[in-house]
């Protein structure tokens, strides 16, 4: 067998950490790693957050991110430990014959130059081709990512294309100089599940045509699943499994892989309407101030106590306005709110205390949304307080209470929310909204920022404490899995408009329209060829291209 | 806590530290009073009797410095707190009321940062009757318009977070929101930025005073100090010189403290932490 283009032998990668109240230590974030890779080959590499995907992939390149040293082992690419030579060395090896695919393209690209320009540099600095066989080569590349008019897209700057695009632009740019191998560091995570199956396509067949080695790097094991022919599966810096992407995704071996692989299996069945709903849409059109734009088109949907309606659409689809309005940060211009069979006042000001307690809100990012100077206990214990007059002892242990609730012990009452994980931040958030005995919480793409096993705790925890507290949902996503998780009804949203709307069985079967065939065929699926079905069968393009 | 703290940094708290007892203790550590004349010569040289000989009347000015110091750190520090309580409240009002009141504030305090600090307390001050309490009136209020500019500018960041958003649809109020939501995440870079003021606070009473129009003879400033010896410089004599140096020893050390604490503070949880 000849020797393979990359070889990873024992790589090991340490950090400096810098905890308070303690001296800065050394410590191992990467503990050994292994792994082969010939030309044409795409290797997956993933797991959840801390695992050392990205770590792993930069060291590839030789190179490591603020903080980071590569502490021992081998990197052969194409012949020579790239960690033994020279710094002269590994930078012609950087951009030429390795290059990367960063995850926001966005903000890799320079703003200030054009899109061709940044493109061919790479093959132009080096040497490899002369500005206009690099320009040509960059033509090609474009056509061949399936971008539109590739004769002229070079010439406009980052901002002049969408997201997917500029994602695509950004392949062109890795590709461009014909590197060996190519490292795409999540590049599909910022994208629409509706954009991103496309980048993924054209990810996929630029691989393909030019024959490069890659290294794709993602936490979604369904997306890799369609990229990769292997997969090695991480876990806080340790290889947990690795074999072909069949193997792994049909017969995992590990539990950590199992359960990756059957992530999002929770079962609930739909509730029927109850007679009268705890919150009524009516009629909802709502601009932003001193704009003319409706974000919101006509909206009615209803929500039926103790049940989960969840809102979905793209990114700019007006669900997060939906919930702005319905808290009353932002009064529609049209249109009326009813909350339990009485009229709810449009703006947050004129509402009372009352009203305010019964509808409470979870958001995304659980890390803005705490006070980084309250503790835990403070955070859930204010509205304890502040609604119910609740103080001292009786506050503590209504505290303790929550804390129990969402599976948290005491001891976590005197942390600060810098000191929690991912998970038991949004944890935090929850108890928060139910210190306040709401009607009616909603929940604001809650999980879209956690891993998947971490989510799916949060997404059975919610449902635990929809049976137990009798609470409703107004759930909103861009993730069909959780919808299907958790929902009884469904509302989804295109262009500020709901394009369909009833039980989750009724809005999740046959005939589609074209829209919701669109976002529904877009979710990535656990198993391979899912990608190619989906390109073939489905009946309307993404906004996004 | 303070696990290591950087050499620089120790040597500015113990300066800083000496500073503030010494005007804290000033009446038991002078060794005459501060108007006592002493001597029947002029700028004699430092003796054991006057360690710094005596200034151009005759009085110790060992002893007239150590009050000086008490009035400078006095004036400086009540200036330093009314401009942070008015610019801070100010600020994070604008902040987070927003429309015109915002709008006037804010106006409002580019106006007055448009008149040089310097010529503007100059003005006010030849017409008023120059009292301490109007010293540090003017000082304080001056200053407050810098401190109203970093504290809006903090919390109109801080006031667009999710933590803040969830608080007014809890149907907090707004001085909760400004004290306990927004206060304590701007408290770094305001108190980074005091020290700062403070030595501006010092230089600018000293300037004041050497211009005559701060601390009246014959109570003691730094600056004034200053002023009444600079004649003996023709003739060769440093006695100018000491007050002088002490200026800069003081506005050196708080500033390496505050640099610290600056330090800290942006380094540990991403700035503001």
């Amino acid at each position: 067998m000849t020797e393979p283009l990359v070889r990873v032998r024992d790589l090991r990668i340490g950090a400096t950490v810098y905890p308070p109240n303690e001296k800065p230590h050394d410590i191992e974030i990467v503990h050994g790693v292994d792994f082969d890779l010939e030309s044409g080959r795409v290797l997956g590499l993933i797991g959840e957050s801390g695992a050392g995907k990205s770590t792993i992939g930069l060291a590839t390149l030789a190179f490591g991110r603020g903080g980071i040293k590569i502490t021992g082992g081998e990197v052969w690419v194409n012949g020579r430990d790239i960690l033994q030579t020279s710094r002269t060395d590994v930078r012609s090896l950087r951009g030429g014959e390795v290059s990367y695919v960063s995850q926001s393209a966005a903000a890799s690209f320079n703003p200030a130059k054009k899109i061709l320009d940044q493109v061919v540099e790479a093959s132009v600095r080096y040497g490899k081709f002369s500005r206009s066989e690099a320009e040509s080569r960059a033509v090609d590349l474009f056509e061949q990512l399936g971008l539109p008019e590739p004769e002229t897209i070079g010439n406009r700057y980052p901002h002049q294309v969408s997201g997917g695009q500029l994602q695509r632009c950004m392949t062109a740019l890795a590709l461009c100089p014909q590197p060996q191998l190519v490292i795409f560091d999540e590049p599909t995570t910022a994208l629409d599940v509706t954009t991103q199956i496309d980048v993924l396509a054209a990810i996929k067949k630029a691989i393909h045509e030019t024959g490069v080695a890659a290294v794709y790097i993602t936490h979604d094991l369904a997306v890799v699943a369609q990229v990769s022919d292997a997969i090695m599966v991480l876990r806080l810096g340790d290889m947990v499994e690795y074999g072909t992407t069949q193997q792994i995704i049909n017969s995992p071996k590990q539990e950590y892989t199992k359960a990756l692989v059957s992530v999002r299996s929770i079962e609930h069945p739909e509730n029927t309407p109850t007679d009268e709903p705890i919150l009524r849409c009516i009629d909802i059109t709502a601009s932003y101030p001193r704009t003319k734009l409706d974000v919101l088109t006509d909206v009615n949907v209803e929500i039926h106590a103790g049940q989960t309606l969840a809102v979905v659409g793209e990114s700019g689809s007006g669900k997060s306005t939906l919930a702005r309005v319905i808290t009353g940060l932002l009064p529609p211009r049209i249109g009326r709110l009813v909350f339990d069979g009485q009229e709810l006042t449009p703006d947050l000001a004129s509402r009372s205390r009352e009203d305010l307690r019964q509808l409470q809100m979870i958001y995304q990012m659980a890390d803005v949304a705490m006070n980084p100077r309250h503790t835990v206990g403070t955070i859930i214990g204010r509205p304890v307080e502040f609604y119910f007059g609740l103080k001292g002892e009786e506050k503590r242990q209504r505290v303790i209470d929550l804390l129990d609730e969402i599976e948290m012990g005491i001891d976590f009452i005197d942390r600060y929310p810098a000191e929690l994980s991912g998970g038991q931040k949004q944890r935090v958030c929850i108890a928060r909204a139910l210190a306040a005995k709401p009607k009616l919480i909603i929940c604001d793409e809650v999980t879209s920022a956690l891993d998947p096993l971490v989510a799916d705790g949060i997404l059975r925890l919610l449902l635990d404490l929809q049976r137990i507290e009798n609470v409703a949902y107004l759930f909103i996503t861009h993730d069909i899995a959780t919808v299907r998780a958790i929902a009884d009804s469904i509302a989804v949203m295109y262009q500020g408009r709901v394009q369909r709307y009833g039980g989750k069985s009724k809005v999740l079967s046959p005939p589609y329209d074209d829209y919701t065939d669109l976002l529904l065929s877009s979710v990535p699926e656990m198993r391979l060829g899912w990608l190619e079905d989906v390109l073939e069968n489905r009946q309307m393009e993404s906004a996004g291209n | 806590m303070f696990v290591r703290i950087p050499f620089a940094a120790i040597i500015g708290i113990c300066f800083t530290l000496s500073f503030f007892l010494i005007a804290l203790f000033a009446p038991l550590i002078a060794p005459y009073g501060y108007d006592e004349v002493v001597s029947n010569g002029f700028w004699e040289p430092a003796t054991s009797e006057f360690l710094l000989g005596t200034d151009g009347i005759g009085r110790d000015l060992l002893s007239r410095m150590i009050y000086g110091l008490r009035t400078t750190i006095w004036i400086a520090t009540l200036a330093t707190i009314l401009s942070f309580t008015t610019g801070s409240v100010l600020g994070f009002l604008a902040a987070v009321m927003g429309g015109w009141i915002d709008q006037a504030l804010s106006r409002f305090v580019d106006l007055l940062m448009s008149i040089p600090s310097l010529i503007f307390a100059l003005v006010i001050l030849s017409i008023t009757p120059i009292t301490i309490l109007i010293l540090i009136l003017v000082m304080g209020l001056l200053d407050a318009t810098r401190v109203y500019r970093l504290a809006r500018a903090v919390a109109v960041d801080i006031n667009v977070m999710d933590y803040v958003e969830a608080a007014k649809l809890r149907g907090e109020n707004r001085w909760w929101i400004i004290f306990r939501e927004i206060l304590p995440n701007a408290l770094s870079p305001l108190v980074a930025e005091m020290g700062l003021r403070f030595i501006f606070a010092v230089l600018f009473i000293s300037t004041l005073s050497f211009l005559g129009l701060g601390i009246q003879p014959p109570q003691a400033d730094l600056g004034g100090i200053v002023k009444e010896n600079a004649e003996g410089l023709t003739y060769g004599i440093g006695a100018a010189l000491y007050p002088a140096i002490t200026i800069a020893i003081l506005a050196i050390s708080v500033n390496l403290v505050a640099d610290w604490i600056l330090s800290r503070t942006t380094s540990l949880k991403g700035g503001r932490g």
